[in-house]
């Protein structure tokens, strides 16, 4: 009851002119900043953080300047998926599993589905998390803490294994691709040893690492561009989307198909979220992976699936808000963009930890309150926006195409201001392109460059800890049985193949 | 496209064991370790450096020689395939297409992006797209301005200017 006579008055501390007014105006730069390919959240909340000292300087407290900046949070999730889906570019790297299906509803002219889907997603996401956040938030951080590196790295095998033991794509192209994506994840100094490594030809370049969005930008920018061009012939359904409300009506109608991705999203996003180190690009990426494993239909991902969609989208937005749980009851970001929230409430002079809740009650529930106006706010700014986004895809392709390539180079360039990685995005998305031709999944390597600089350390820390002995991945209460289903989703294939050659000598 | 999924098999064949070779590098500075002895456990420090890397490497090898077989047994879909692997068009839109994203590129270097962008839309617009001069050059100048305005002022993102930057001082003087 405490609970939520604390909400009810942060909702409304949320709700004053200047908190509501500052929500909208967050949530409407980060809807731009997210769909801008190469900036995500993070750019928009730490460009935005000086700012932030002119509001508090005009209202006198934290809470204000901290609701503008989480609004561009929650505005940036929403926005990552517009991107995704009408230009087939990851407007952040947490959008790139809306890419997978998103872009080809597009080409198939159901862009309005798409959005739909991913705004209605993206709310229903915000919502779970926003009530597990207010409900459960000391309990789930002690339950995070409770992960180790060794059940961290099962998550991790659980993940690629759900892109090997699904079917439908060629089983060693897979697995070549998910091993590629490892090992380009690994270019760069170790993290542990300190020592350079795959450091190709002593290019410099390659010392930083090959950085997560130039391969994701590389790979839907440039090699989505060139397949799409080559196999459409100048002439693409993707113009015929129809842009009217109606269209946006009968979308929003269609979305009750959706709801298991919808579902899945929201509760793995959230605990993906609550994780250290974790956030919601592995959250995303994790809960496609988990909807198309627990699909009856599982060939219909990656060519058009709502829950395909859906499931992404719920995850990185309930996964946002995930991750602001470990940063506010103990201190510790779960991704980036929570490490300058972080930042900045310091600066503001909090203490975040398991005491904040108890000692700065005024801050923490209309910050929380404010969550849940976001999250409102930014479905209605979306919906709304819907046609006009939509509109960019009646542009003549010979337009659209040239457009796409120039936001792929600058925001390459954006990203990390380094010439290096553009010409690398560039011949990254000339190889996919041909990959792609010859049926290999490209999907799997942008999981596994994502997931591989979490994986490889837990892996080696869990064998040094173990003394080399791999049945630390098996003994311990949690991580055994999520290594034992990772590995039968691996062999998944190889029963299927045994299944089959008994049938036929039958 | 059955040709091609061979030659890439054996592409990537190599490229594995190129992985698996480069992962064994010891560092420079510590002349007593030798070659490959970093993918194993190392005592009191657990796995080297290149223990990731390189038995990921060798498991693409492996997924290289299946594709092989595959290929050998006619059992994926390009092995069967007696399609071209790049057609006449296909050929033609990748001189075309990717021909004009590297002298997008090159021109970065000279003109700076904004030359770039410049050049690039006029050359895909105009010429690939053969559309009129005058949205030709809005649709170029419009996305400069704009692509201008975003980074460079409102997101303090400087992007290069090449030779084309002492024209950007002045705008520099009034908007920052």
């Amino acid at each position: 009851m405490d609970i939520l006579a604390s909400l009810f008055n942060g909702i409304l501390i949320a709700l004053e002119p200047i908190n509501l007014g500052l929500a909208i105006i967050g949530v409407i730069v980060g809807l731009f900043v997210g769909a801008m390919p190469g900036l995500g959240s993070v750019n928009g909340v730490a460009i935005l953080l000086p700012f932030t000292f002119v509001i508090q300087g005009f209202t006198g407290g934290a809470t204000s300047p901290m609701i503008f900046l989480a609004s561009i949070y929650y505005g940036a999730m929403y926005g990552g998926a517009i991107s995704s889906i009408t230009l087939g570019i990851p407007g952040a790297s947490t959008a790139v599993a809306t890419t997978f299906d998103g872009r080809p509803l597009a080409l198939a002219g159901k862009a309005h589905v798409a959005l739909v889907a991913a705004a209605l997603a993206s709310f229903a996401g915000g919502t779970v998390s926003n009530v597990m956040f207010t409900a459960f938030a000391p309990l789930l951080a002690t339950v995070a803490l409770s992960f180790g590196d060794p059940e961290v790295f099962a998550l991790m095998l659980l993940a690629f294994a759900t892109f090997v033991g699904l079917g439908g794509d060629d089983i060693p192209k897979t697995i070549f691709s998910i091993c590629i994506g490892l090992v380009l994840a690994t270019v760069g100094f170790d993290v542990v040893s300190g020592e350079p490594r795959l450091i190709f030809f002593d290019i410099t370049g390659f010392s930083h690492g090959i950085r997560f969005l130039v391969l994701a930008i590389g790979v839907y920018g440039i090699g989505e561009m060139l397949w799409t061009i080559n196999t459409s012939r100048y002439g693409s359904s993707m113009s015929n989307v129809d842009v009217s409300a109606r269209a946006v009506i009968d979308a929003i109608k269609q979305f009750r198909h959706a709801w298991r991705g919808t579902v899945i999203g929201s509760l793995l996003g959230f605990f993906v979220g609550i994780l250290p180190a974790a956030g919601a690009t592995p959250g995303s990426l994790m809960a496609y992976g988990v909807a198309k494993l627990t699909s009856r239909n599982p060939s219909e991902y990656g060519k058009g699936s709502i829950d395909g969609v859906a499931a992404p989208e719920a995850a990185n937005n309930s996964a946002s808000t995930g991750a602001m749980l470990p940063m506010m009851t103990l201190g510790i970001p779960g991704s980036p963009t929570t490490a300058v929230l972080l930042a900045g409430m310091v600066i503001w002079g909090l203490q975040p930890g398991p005491l904040l809740f108890t000692n700065q009650p005024d801050f923490v529930w209309p910050l929380i309150g404010s969550f849940y106006i976001s999250n409102v706010i930014a479905v209605l700014i979306n919906l709304a926006f819907i046609p006009v986004f939509l509109w960019m895809l009646r542009m003549p392709f010979t337009i659209l195409a040239p457009l796409i390539f120039v936001l792929s180079l600058v925001g390459t360039y954006a990203a990390y201001q380094d010439m290096f990685d553009v010409w690398l995005m560039v011949f990254v998305g000339v190889g996919a392109f041909f990959l792609r031709l010859l049926d290999y999944p490209v999907a799997p390597a942008v999981l596994a460059i994502v997931l591989g600089p979490i994986a490889e350390p837990k892996l080696r820390q869990s064998l040094l800890f173990s003394d080399g002995d791999l049945m630390i991945f098996f003994n311990r209460p949690i991580a055994g049985p999520i290594t034992v289903i990772a590995i039968v989703l691996i062999l998944l294939p190889l029963f299927k193949l045994i299944r089959d050659k008994l049938r036929q000598t039958a | 496209m059955r040709r091609a999924e061979i030659v890439t098999a054996v592409i990537l064949g190599i490229l594995s064991i190129y992985l698996m070779w480069k992962s064994g590098e010891a560092p420079s500075w510590n002349p007593d370790i030798a070659r490959f002895d970093n993918i194993w456990m190392i005592e009191g420090e657990g796995p080297g450096s290149g223990f990731w890397p390189f038995w990921l490497s060798a498991i693409m090898l492996i997924c290289s020689i299946w594709i092989g077989v595959n290929w050998y047994r006619r059992t994926s879909p390009p092995s069967q395939s007696e399609e071209e692997f790049l057609d006449g068009y296909g050929r033609r839109m990748l001189f075309v297409v990717g021909g004009g994203l590297l002298g997008f590129l090159i021109l970065i270097e000279l003109a700076g992006f904004y030359g770039a962008i410049l050049a690039f839309m006029i050359y895909y617009v105009r010429f690939l797209g053969r559309h009129s001069w005058w949205a030709t050059l809005s649709i170029a100048i419009g996305l400069v301005v704009t692509s201008f305005f975003f980074f460079d002022i409102a997101m303090r993102i400087v992007l290069p200017k090449g030779f084309s930057e002492p024209l950007f001082i002045p705008l520099y003087d009034i908007f920052l």
